[in-house]
């Protein structure tokens, strides 16, 4: 039951990462492919209707994360505090920029909100990534499981890391490129035009990056947490994973470059959900390793709620989710095409 | 200020900010499907233009609930760890299920609701409105269970490692005190949505402009407005007292500033709280009123707060007694004000009596500060208990949190909500100055967007 709950939290969590993910992308490419104001417009109009939607499964990751974890979830969210304010606070500056831009035609107001669109989605692709590296390399878990870790401390990995480390940082790197090609093959399935052909120029400037940036995590991360290969060797069937990653990284690139802009944006999140995956083979049976020598690291079943709260649980989660799997596609499939085919309807 | 006081601070400053946004869209949202479904109904498309109008005011206040929900989702772990740690195996269930089934269903529909009007059908469309009513409504009820377990826990097993766990999943969804705190405070929501939307029909008629508008907003909110006024004193309001009485008897006797117990007690209209001499200063008061309202008889003895002792105190006393008679207050003066609007309506006069017009568009401020004051009552009357008679809120927090941490984000969100509230103001005025449009003029203004 524990690892089927472990199992739902990656899930969700990849599901957001997926669907947001091309929200953050699209801001992230904001300034550098949509140059007038009619592309600026279609950028927006592209995300428009969903991006609410799919932040949604942070929070109902989150959640679930609290309501089958509790424990991982104190301990966790206090620990990280500050860099948790810092993610919501650009939550917010990323929500009002998206919804704000289009309300007054002043030049002023759009090009302030065009540029928080991408100062809080760059920076918030960072954060994620770090975050998630945080998270595999462990942190200092105290005597009572909580811990408190700084911003940064000598930028080395160690029995007392920093939020920020040098492995972290890539983390953040590897996620900002990997979710901006991301947005870029989004973009080229939405737009039309000049803006769609700079969406393409971006990803094929961007793919040699990724594919660069994911060679070289997967050493660092090895060399971050040594543990975290020791599934692997029980288990043939996680190479999977790694397999995916790269088979997802060749087929993106030869859909795109075949014109099929589906087929290289379906791609693109097979590799989200194939690196996701990695990590989270890596982690299992942990939900936050520990880099104290003197503490076990938390699994799942040292934190693990009662079993009334799982069996109730994993009903009203099925249901939940296949009704909200329903209005997601009541959602895309009437929002389906390129953008200019329902951007009149976006505005109100 | 220590840290505790600072966790405190910082999540009563954010939620309250937050409340500001949700009680007028779960106010709206009810409103919106009545639209709607006149428009259906008459076939009238002034109906529909009104709908497309509330639905903008809608979207934007929509935005801020949700930008300012956000932190609420992470504020449980981020600064009340301890506190999450051993109530998650309750509270995590509700507050899971409310974006599981409340936060997709609404943020999905409200895009097809706000975008699709063109590619749905009127009924369709009809229907994307009411999934945004049963979101909004939906995601209210999960976090009054949350609350409600907060202030009268029920249904929950206590574990040897002092962690608390559901025993019964429905007796948690059905807790008594859910349920009537529910009840009270959508009709609460219910104000707030019929008092701004009355305000502003209010507004054009004595503009004299968008006249058509104005009686559609003014007739509907005032409807609207005295029906869930009249519920929130009976049966809503009568109903959560007597349960505060019985279940939380500290809060209910410093709600009343009833320092002594006594038979007859009398209820005190206004005043002010003096603890040290454990009095009430220049008091107006009806004698016997109190122990009616809660035992039905008169006679019946109250316990004042000296039954009790100190330390189990609501420990902001005064704020608890302002709070509690500023809510009931406004409650009387709502349901006055709406019946003499609506005796005016039924009369005709109501659209050219601009003597009762100007109270009703000064008023939209006012269910804010009830429903900001009903909360104060309720969070504050649970003190110092975090989870009533179970945990106290000293020690709940966040131990690796220090002062200075979270004066630093404390003071970052303060600012950051200034900034929303300034573009609140900004946002909903110009939706107001330009009015509803008719049809042709409101298609052909394309640099308007989202
Ligand atoms: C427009 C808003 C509004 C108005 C006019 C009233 N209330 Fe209220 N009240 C609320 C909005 C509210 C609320 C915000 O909805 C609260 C806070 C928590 C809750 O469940 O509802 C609340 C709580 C609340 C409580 C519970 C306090 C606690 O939990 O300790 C009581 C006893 C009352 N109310 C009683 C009344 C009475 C007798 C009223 C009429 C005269 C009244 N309320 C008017
Ligand atoms: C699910 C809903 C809510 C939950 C779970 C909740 C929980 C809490 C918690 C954890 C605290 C901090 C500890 C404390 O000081 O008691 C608190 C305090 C407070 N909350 Fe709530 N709250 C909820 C809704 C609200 C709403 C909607 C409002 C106001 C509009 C509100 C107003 C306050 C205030 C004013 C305090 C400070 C009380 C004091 O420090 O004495 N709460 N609440
Ligand atoms: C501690 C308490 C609270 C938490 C954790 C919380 C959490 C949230 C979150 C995360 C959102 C954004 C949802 C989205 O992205 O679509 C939200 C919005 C909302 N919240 Fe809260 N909330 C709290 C208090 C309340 C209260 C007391 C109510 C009403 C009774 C309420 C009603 C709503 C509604 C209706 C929305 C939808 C957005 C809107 O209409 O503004 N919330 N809340």
């Amino acid at each position: 039951m524990a690892t089927l709950w472990f199992w739902i939290v990656a899930v969700m969590l990849a599901a957001y990462v997926v669907l947001d993910g091309f929200d953050l992308g699209a801001g992230i490419l904001f300034p550098f492919v949509a140059r007038t104001e009619e592309e600026r417009h279609q950028v927006i109009s592209a995300i428009g209707p969903v991006w609410d939607g799919n932040e949604v499964w942070l929070l109902a990751g989150g959640g679930t994360l609290f309501f089958a974890f509790p424990l991982v979830y104190a301990s966790a969210f206090s620990g990280f505090y500050m860099p948790l304010m810092i993610v919501l606070w650009l939550l917010v500056l990323r929500g009002l920029a998206v919804e704000l831009r289009a309300h007054f035609a002043d030049p002023i107001w759009r090009s302030f909100f065009g540029g928080l669109f991408f100062f809080a989605s760059a920076m918030l692709a960072i954060f994620f990534g770090a975050a998630l590296a945080n998270v595999i390399r462990g942190v200092p878990l105290g005597a009572d499981n909580y811990f408190f870790l700084a911003l940064w401390t000598n930028w080395r990995t160690g029995p007392n890391p920093g939020i920020l480390d040098w492995y972290t940082v890539i983390g953040g790197v590897v996620a900002l490129l990997a979710l901006a090609l991301h947005g870029a093959l989004y973009l080229i399935v939405k737009s039309e035009g000049e803006l769609r052909r700079r969406a393409r120029k971006a990803a094929g400037l961007l793919w040699p990056l990724v594919t660069l940036a994911t060679v070289l995590a997967i050493p660092a991360t090895v060399v971050a947490r040594p543990d975290s290969l020791q599934n692997y060797h029980g288990h043939p069937a996680a190479f999977l994973a790694p397999v995916i990653v790269a088979m997802s990284l060749v087929s993106m690139i030869v859909l795109l470059r075949k014109g099929s802009e589906v087929g290289a944006f379906l791609s693109s999140s097979a590799y989200l959900i194939a690196m996701l995956c990695g990590a989270a083979v890596g982690l299992y049976p942990v939900l936050l390793p520990s880099t104290n020598p003197a503490m076990g690291s938390m699994t799942i079943a040292n934190s693990i709620v009662g079993p009334h709260s799982l069996r109730v649980g994993l009903v009203w989660w099925t249901i939940g989710t296949m009704l909200a799997l329903m209005y997601f596609s009541i959602v895309y499939w009437l929002f389906r095409g390129k953008v200019s085919q329902y951007s009149d309807t976006y505005g109100h | 200020m220590d840290a505790l006081t600072l966790h405190r601070l910082q999540f009563s400053f954010t939620v309250t900010f937050h409340y500001l946004f949700p009680q007028l869209t779960m106010g709206l949202a009810l409103l919106l499907v009545v639209l709607k479904t006149m428009a259906l109904r008459t076939n009238d498309e002034r109906y529909d233009e009104a709908a497309r109008f509330w639905a903008k005011i809608f979207a934007v206040n929509f935005l801020l609930g949700v930008v300012t929900g956000i932190p609420m989702e992470f504020q449980f772990g981020t600064n009340w760890s301890e506190f999450s740690r051993r109530t998650g195996g309750v509270i995590g269930q509700p507050l899971a299920m409310e974006g599981v089934f409340s936060f997709f269903l609404e943020s999905s529909f409200l895009g097809l609701f706000l975008f699709g009007e063109k590619r749905l059908s009127r009924l369709a469309h009809w229907g994307a409105g009411f999934m945004v009513f049963l979101g909004s409504w939906i995601s209210g009820f999960f976090i009054i269970v949350t609350d409600a377990w907060m202030q009268h826990p029920v249904a929950y097993e206590l574990m040897p490692n002092g962690t608390y766990q559901v025993s019964s999943f429905w007796g948690l969804m059905t807790n008594p005190w859910a349920l009537r705190q529910y009840a009270h405070n959508m009709c609460g929501a219910v104000v707030t949505g019929a008092f701004v939307m009355s305000s502003v029909g209010a507004l054009y008629l004595l503009q004299k402009r968008d006249v058509d508008f104005g009686r559609i907003f003014v007739r509907v909110g005032v409807i609207a407005a005295v029906v869930a006024s009249i519920t929130m004193i009976f049966p809503t309001g009568d109903m959560q007292g007597k349960f505060v009485a019985d279940n939380q008897p500290t809060a209910m006797a410093g709600m009343e500033g009833l320092f002594h117990s006594q038979k007859g007690a009398p209820i005190v209209l206004m005043g002010q709280p003096d603890i040290e001499a454990q009095k009430i200063d220049n008091p107006i008061a009806v004698n016997k009123v109190l122990s009616f309202l809660i035992y039905g008889t008169s006679a019946a003895e109250v316990q004042g707060l000296d039954s009790y002792p100190k330390d189990q105190w609501p420990t902001t006393l005064p704020l608890l007694f302002y709070a509690y008679h500023i809510m009931a207050g406004l409650g009387t003066y709502f349901a006055g004000l709406m019946g003499l609007a609506v005796f005016l309506l039924w009369r005709g006069k109501l659209y050219s009596s601009r003597w009762m017009l100007w109270p009703i568009l000064l008023s939209f401020p006012l269910p804010y500060i009830a429903n900001t004051a009903g909360w104060m009552t309720a969070e504050i009357g649970r003190q110092p208990w975090l989870v009533y008679n179970l945990i106290r809120t000293a020690g709940s927090d966040s131990a690796t949190v220090g002062a200075g941490t979270t004066l630093f984000s404390l003071l970052g969100f303060m600012g950051m909500y200034t900034v929303l509230a300034i573009l609140w103001v900004l946002l909903v005025y110009n939706i107001i100055e330009s009015g509803p449009k008719p049809a042709a003029t409101a298609a052909a203004q394309p640099q308007v967007h989202a």
